[in-house]
């Protein structure tokens, strides 16, 4: 099974991610997210942050995920490159605890193909068969 | 299968997809309907499905993809049954376009256009991760917030006549700071005074073409003149105040029992205090855009005065491409109070109204159309007509038509600056790999645009500009 797949999308970027469970769709979701942006393998696994969020369903939840990763790309000017998923759901609610490795931007190694603004709910879908996918567009 | 109702205006039948209140109007010609995918159209489709959508579900001849509207919407809501949405303003609140005219001439620039570029990219961060000149305490944020390009003035960035020629001069009524969270003002503190990445950009211009003479006197524009165009917004602030509010409105829409045939336009009856917060949110993150290009058309102004002495900079117009707004119209032969949404699409009000600044009334307001990098940007005039036939609206841009990845596949960066070069325009680019994506061949043409809103009288065509040099993010 392939992590995400991008789809043509005429002005900003569309992808699905796919995940074995609902944490690695997460976590390839986050990664293809970054990758739109630039090549994560170029990116050094200098600092850890740690994300906590939660939402009353998988689909809400997987949206402050995404969101809540552009808002720390934003204010820590700093790029990521994997992502350290779990997830505990109880009967109200999804919590996610994450671990997320990357480092700071140095312009003059990392090389960026656009910039993410927004993650957005047009065409949003978690959806669960035999594997995991969940498929959104970005605005750039 | 769309109705023709003349050249220029095409009709999305009310019967196109269940649920629409409204039929949907396409301002285009063929040729530009036919780069225009079915995707749009069904954008077009679902904003006339909102509740208490007025006359019609609107697009501009730029119209394309976008997410919930689409990018080129227009649709306004009335205040007792209609509701207010994200969807229809965007991420990017008030990303708009200002137009500086110079007394300066083209010939006795020109030698320095590769200096002063490079100034103009120093001096104004632009740019992922850029850090602006600035810094601005949680106060004086709070005090932007509210008071706009005002408050850039008050600090000294820029004088008051900016003000008088600047949509709403420059402060969108209504912004309530305290529906502003923690992380919108995070992200905005840093970025004050900053231009962004993608299409954003800051760009020397030389008058090529005067179409009105009476007008463009009016408007102070001369051939052969140097003008400087700029190209932002609100920054992470306006685009996390959409995220953040943009959830509420997803929990709003259950509650109030609205059936969304898109999770994008998330949206909240008028009135009720989801839509409040909503609209007091965004009218702060339109007031910091306002602000932002306040204080770069000030450094702008001390850049240029660095090269050729006291130079006079007269603000032109500014103008708010993504943005929602409390307007009076006539529907259906009665004045109504309404909330007009425009996503990639300027207001363009005619000599009528009293929203035009003084020195404009007799005339309309400048209607400001950004090219790419390549091609030329228009400046227009707005007529009466465009209040009956748009709610005062014209296009904002040429709209793209080829996506980012196949334009990445397509251009190079590094081509794409050499072959403007050749052109004559110099660019300078923080970001070589966002050139790509943003060559001249992803956008229609212009030209084609900017004639059917001249065509249809919405805004008739005043000035020509093209680019000599641009600093991008």
């Amino acid at each position: 099974m392939k992590p995400f797949e991008f789809l043509e999308h005429t002005a900003d970027v569309k992808f699905r991610a796919f995940g074995l469970t609902p944490e690695e769709m997460l976590g390839n979701a986050a990664l293809a997210m970054f990758n739109a942006m630039i090549d994560t393998s170029k990116v050094r696994e200098e600092r850890v942050w740690e994300v906590d969020l939660s939402g009353p369903d998988l689909e809400q939840l997987a949206y402050s995920w995404l969101s809540e990763l552009v808002y720390l790309f934003d204010v820590e000017v700093a790029v990521f490159s994997r992502f350290e998923v779990h997830l505990v759901q109880s009967e109200s609610e999804w919590k996610l605890h994450a671990r997320i490795f990357g480092e700071e931007i140095d312009g003059r190694r990392h090389a960026f193909e656009c910039q993410v603004k927004a993650v957005t709910l047009h065409q949003f879908e978690v959806s669960h068969n035999d594997h995991w996918t969940m498929q959104t567009i970005l605005d750039v | 299968m769309l109705n023709k109702v003349n050249d220029y205006i095409f009709e999305v039948p009310i019967d196109f997809r269940q649920g629409m209140r409204v039929p949907g109007r396409i301002f285009i010609s063929q040729d530009l309907l036919n780069m225009v995918e079915s995707g749009t159209i069904d954008q077009v489709a679902n904003v006339a499905t909102l509740p208490g959508i007025a006359k019609y579900s609107m697009a501009m001849p730029d119209a394309h993809l976008g997410y919930g509207f689409p990018i080129g919407g227009v649709a306004a809501f009335r205040e007792e049954d209609g509701v207010i949405s994200p969807g229809g303003v965007g991420f990017d609140i008030n990303c708009g376009v200002r137009l500086l005219r110079s007394e300066l001439l083209a010939r006795d620039v020109f030698p320095e256009v590769p200096l002063l570029v490079e100034s103009l990219f120093k001096d104004i961060p632009s740019g992922l991760g850029s850090k602006s000149r600035l810094h601005v305490s949680d106060q004086e944020l709070t005090e932007a917030f509210l008071a706009g390009a005002g408050w850039a003035v008050e600090q000294g960035y820029g004088v008051q006549a900016d003000l008088e020629h600047c949509e709403e001069n420059g402060c969108l009524a209504g912004a309530d700071p305290s529906q502003v969270s923690d992380k919108a003002r995070k992200r905005g503190r840093p970025q004050f005074g900053t231009l962004g990445s993608g299409n954003h950009f800051l760009e020397i211009q030389r008058v090529e073409k005067i179409y009105d003479p009476d007008v463009a006197r009016q408007f102070g524009l001369f051939e052969g003149q140097i003008t400087v165009m700029i190209h932002c917004g609100s920054r992470g602030a306006g685009h996390q105040i959409c995220t953040d509010h943009l959830q509420v409105l997803s929990q709003a829409v259950r509650k109030y029992g609205i059936d969304l045939p898109d999770r994008q336009l998330a949206c909240a009856p008028l009135g009720t205090p989801e839509a409040n917060r909503y609209f007091g949110a965004m009218a702060a993150a339109a007031n910091y855009a306002w602000a932002n290009r306040q204080i770069i058309s000030h450094w702008t102004r001390e850049v240029f005065s660095k090269y050729f002495g006291e130079v006079r900079m007269d603000l032109v117009y500014d103008v708010a491409h993504n943005v929602a707004k409390i307007e009076e119209h006539d529907v259906d032969g009665s004045r109504k109070k309404l909330y007009v949404h425009r996503k990639g699409a300027t207001r363009a009000f005619g000599p009528s109204r009293e929203e035009v600044p003084l020195a404009y009334r007799s005339v309309g307001q400048p209607v400001l159309i950004p090219g790419s990098m390549g091609t030329p940007s228009y400046v227009l005039c707005g007529q009466d007509r465009a209040l009956d036939l748009t709610f005062g609206s014209a296009c904002h841009g040429s709209g793209r038509i080829m996506s980012r990845t196949q334009a990445k596949k397509t251009f190079q960066g590094k081509q794409v600056k050499a072959n403007l070069l050749k052109k004559g325009i110099r660019v300078m680019a923080a970001e070589p790999a966002i050139l790509a994506e943003e060559a001249p061949e992803v956008y229609k043409p212009s030209r084609e645009v900017v004639d059917v809103v001249h065509n249809l009288g919405i805004a008739t065509k005043v000035a020509q500009l093209v680019p000599l040099g641009v600093s991008k993010g």
